[in-house]
């Protein structure tokens, strides 16, 4: 039942490229860090202060990145093994394990520089738990300060007074001073206002790339392709004119795409057939990404909307960041990401995916590291059955191990699972 | 090593006491909460998920606070597993069981303290399943300075307070609250004589009694757990006691799942003093009694003892503290010679934390081992070898080589 496959090589856009470029710069400038007496910030994505962080003139690393970056290169199988034998649970987060491993190893990035050490570790704890503990086994190896940002949970999908004081409060009066002393300057806020205003409209654009995909054929694919479009601003990016100017050229491509009515790129190049739409909940596997994505892609299965790409924040629901008012926006920005929210907001959420994006099917993609997202996934797959009648299929797999990773098992499993949305597809035109 | 007699042996005048501790633990059906309700028309009992809930508060709004620890190892687990992945902890499973079983129908509310991201998640799967029962979501502050963590934190308490009143509790009172906080300190106190007694005389009350005997409290109020430690007490110490040439050992394994009672006996019988534990974590998350000042406000002083004298756990932030300085400590404190890591099977918290314990452990030459179980674990013959090589080793050598 596979669809036809398309020959044309998968040219990269001109988005893609600027990514790229901007990425390498990055870890350029990371690279050279210390020889120019510049200062780093470790600092996870859900919850990241990027704007706090640059307008301190600070240079943020970011150790999921990582992580995922080395599962994607195939070293992150060495590096978990390498963690393991110094004594950490094959039970617990690979994430974890991957950067501990890295780190072992001599702490080589993504783009094959080494990473400085940081000045400071800023713990934004947004959403898992095991944020906490992987920073305090950083804290452990290096020599530097740790600031804690506690973000309370949205357990009633609601942000409240108290919650977002409590963020504030604690920006004030301890992560902005702690971020002042690596920096050796004070926090200029008309700065910080000026890239909270550029993330906004980094963010619409983004929103827009997201909302795309109510077309069919969808020009986008929200997840695989997601993944590539959240980067900038999920990362370093977010509040720079870099990231304005990326998600200006996305949103052009996306236009233009809906314009000729063509579907996503796909690793095999432009998807030619939308025969499926699917939304997506839990992260990625990232050790065999690209065999993941055709999995879906040769079937011709789109994902149309997911919750992966809403974990460094939930723009769609409405959420800006608000140069009038910098710390509350801050706030609200870190209490909203997805994963800090109760599983009945999370599962209203995907509700909705499902029925905006007129899903013909939702998949649940439950990984092994990651109790945040996974446990309760199999209520909120029975939960989305009942409510909108759209029937759910789920593989289980893991982030950057790749043990837990069965090519075959996943793949029977994916291919069951659309001629089970075929057939019903048919009955249904019948 | 050496078999040792066993919980509640004849003649033995803390027999009936044990008996009963074993039966309120084991009682899955809540037979103490339902006398309690009987005989307390119109109060509200409130159960709460491991680690720690803040108890006071609860019984000066009327409730009864009722640990529910999972279903341990005397419950088939038949619906609850078809909830969760095989990757995730054994804890959440029973809980289902025992919810959508009927067996926690009696409670009028159920508290998901923010201790891991699957009591968490669990907290909404409990919304999902039980829209029209009263669950909350109880957000522990990981910023310890009371002006931020502890102030948020009483108002969480505020929160809770409100919607338990909502559901038919008594109105918050500072002068109730102020007495609930007596009865915990008064009620930590006697726990304390109690460790204190197990771990100079661990032949005289074993770690396994003890473990019944503060277990126990998980279904009564501060006072009536009070009365009955006091009562064990006497009893214990009026035994006739041989010494075991046993080696002491503390346990660590950040316990919200409870290990098989029949885990820690294997331990001891394996020949090993548990001299200090973390057990009931929950019992001891605010170390020392909770201060309170003339005419400070109750609740006030309630979030400052939990910012500011809260026990190091997996769960809760390092802080500018030194990891491990607390185990450290324990194990000198408990004169002990080795320690056991025990960590439920995918314990995030526990397994994560036990590697900088262990670094700790061994900057200071102290013996480990470690081990993983779950709540329903049955065979324990395996554990019993490894523990009883631990203890030969620890005790032919000094140490666990």
């Amino acid at each position: 039942m596979s669809t036809e496959k398309n020959t044309e090589p998968a040219a990269k856009d001109a988005s893609q490229l600027r990514q790229k470029r901007m990425i390498a710069d990055h870890f350029e400038r990371l690279s050279r860090a210390k020889e120019e007496g510049k200062k780093v910030v470790y600092t996870f994505v859900p919850g990241n202060l990027t704007e706090l962080i640059r307008s301190l003139d600070l240079l943020p690393v970011l150790p999921e990145i990582n992580a995922l970056q080395s599962g994607m290169r195939k070293l992150s199988g060495a590096y978990i093994a390498e963690a393991e034998k110094a004594g950490h649970s094959e039970d617990v987060c690979t994430y974890v394990k991957c950067d501990i491993g890295m780190m072992k190893s001599g702490n080589i990035g993504p783009t094959g520089t080494k990473l400085p050490e940081p000045d400071l570790l800023l713990l934004s704890y947004t959403g898992c738990f095991t944020f906490m503990k992987w920073f305090e086994l950083l804290r452990e190896e290096y020599n530097c300060p740790v600031v804690m940002l506690h973000v309370p949970y949205q357990p009633d999908g609601r942000i409240t007074d108290e919650m977002r004081k409590y963020v504030v409060d604690q920006l004030e009066r301890e992560v902005i001073p702690a971020l002042e002393r690596v920096a050796g300057k004070k926090l200029d806020m008309n700065d910080l206002a000026r890239r909270l205003e550029l993330s906004h409209r980094a963010e619409d654009d983004l929103v827009a790339v997201w909302e795309s995909a109510r077309n069919r054929p969808s020009p986008i694919d929200g997840y695989f392709g997601g993944v590539y479009y959240i980067g900038p601003i999920f990362s370093a990016f977010r509040g720079t004119e870099d990231a304005v100017a990326y998600y200006s050229e996305l949103r052009a491509e996306v236009d233009e795409r809906v314009r000729q009515k063509l579907g996503p790129t796909t690793p095999d190049g432009l998807a030619m057939e939308e025969k499926f739409r699917l939304v997506v909940e839990g992260p990625p596997n990232w050790t065999n990404f690209h065999d993941f994505w055709r999995m879906f892609s040769r079937e011709g299965a789109t994902v149309v909307s997911s919750t992966y790409t809403r974990v460094g924040g939930l723009y769609d629901t409405g959420f800006r960041h608000n140069p009038e008012h910098p710390l509350d926006s801050l706030a609200d920005y870190c209490l909203g990401c997805y994963t800090n929210l109760g599983l009945p907001s999370r599962t209203q959420l995907l509700e909705r995916y499902i029925k905006d994006y007129q899903a013909d099917g939702f998949l649940i993609n439950s990984v092994k590291s990651c109790n945040s997202f996974s446990a309760g996934q199999l209520l909120v797959l029975r939960e989305l059955e009942k409510r909108t009648g759209v029937p759910g299929g789920f593989i289980e797999s893991d982030l950057v191990d790749p043990r837990y990773f069965g090519k075959a098992n996943i793949e029977n499993r994916l291919q069951s699972y659309m001629q089970m949305l075929d057939a019903r597809k048919g009955k249904v035109a019948s | 090593m050496n078999d040792q007699p066993s919980t509640g042996a004849a003649g033995d005048p803390a027999a009936e006491l044990l008996t009963r501790a074993r039966r309120l633990s084991d009682d899955l059906s809540f037979g103490a909460v339902r006398d309690w309700k009987a005989g307390h028309p119109g109060r509200l009992a409130v159960g709460y998920m491991p680690i720690y809930a803040p108890r006071p508060l609860l019984e000066a709004i009327g409730c009864l606070p009722v640990a529910v620890f999972g279903g341990g190892d005397q419950l088939d687990i038949i619906r609850g597993d078809s909830y969760f992945q095989s990757y995730i902890c054994h804890i959440p499973r029973s809980k289902v069981e025992l919810a959508v079983s009927g067996r926690l129908d009696l409670f009028d509310g159920m508290l998901f303290p923010s201790i891991c991201d699957v009591i968490r998640n669990l907290g909404g799967m409990w919304a999902m399943l039980f829209p029209d029962r009263y669950g909350a979501y109880l957000d522990l502050p990981q910023n310890f300075d009371p002006e931020l963590g502890g102030r948020f934190y009483a108002g969480e308490l505020r929160r809770i307070a409100g919607g338990l009143r909502e559901r038919g509790a008594l109105p918050l009172d500072d002068d109730a609250l102020r007495d609930a906080i007596v009865r915990e300190n008064t009620r930590r106190e006697v726990l304390e004589e109690l460790d204190e007694l197990r771990c100079r005389e661990p032949w005289r009350v074993r770690a396994s009694e003890a473990y019944l005997v503060a277990r126990a409290g998980g279904v009564l109020e501060a006072d009536a757990h009070t009365k009955f430690i006091r009562e064990f007490l006497d009893a214990a110490r009026e035994r006739e006691a041989r010494v075991y040439d046993n080696v002491r050992v503390v346990i660590r394994g950040s316990f919200c799942e409870q290990p098989p009672f029949g885990l820690i006996k294997t331990l001891e019988a394996a020949g090993c003093d548990i001299v200090d534990d973390d057990f009931q974590l929950g019992l001891r998350s605010i170390e020392g009694p909770i201060q309170l000042e003339e005419g400070q406000d109750p609740l006030d002083a309630l979030a400052r003892a939990y910012v500011l004298n809260g026990a190091p756990t997996a769960s809760r932030y390092i802080g500018e503290l030194v990891k491990g300085a607390s185990l450290i400590k324990q194990v000198r404190n408990a004169n002990a010679e080795g320690v056991i890591f025990a960590a439920a099977s995918f314990c995030d918290p526990a397994l994560l934390d036990q590697p900088m314990l262990e670094a700790a452990l061994d900057r200071e030459k102290i013996p480990h081992t470690s081990l993983k179980f779950s709540e329903n674990t049955g065979q324990f013959q395996v554990i019993r070898e490894q523990a009883g090589a631990f203890s030969d080793a620890v005790k032919l050598w000094g140490s666990a080589a």
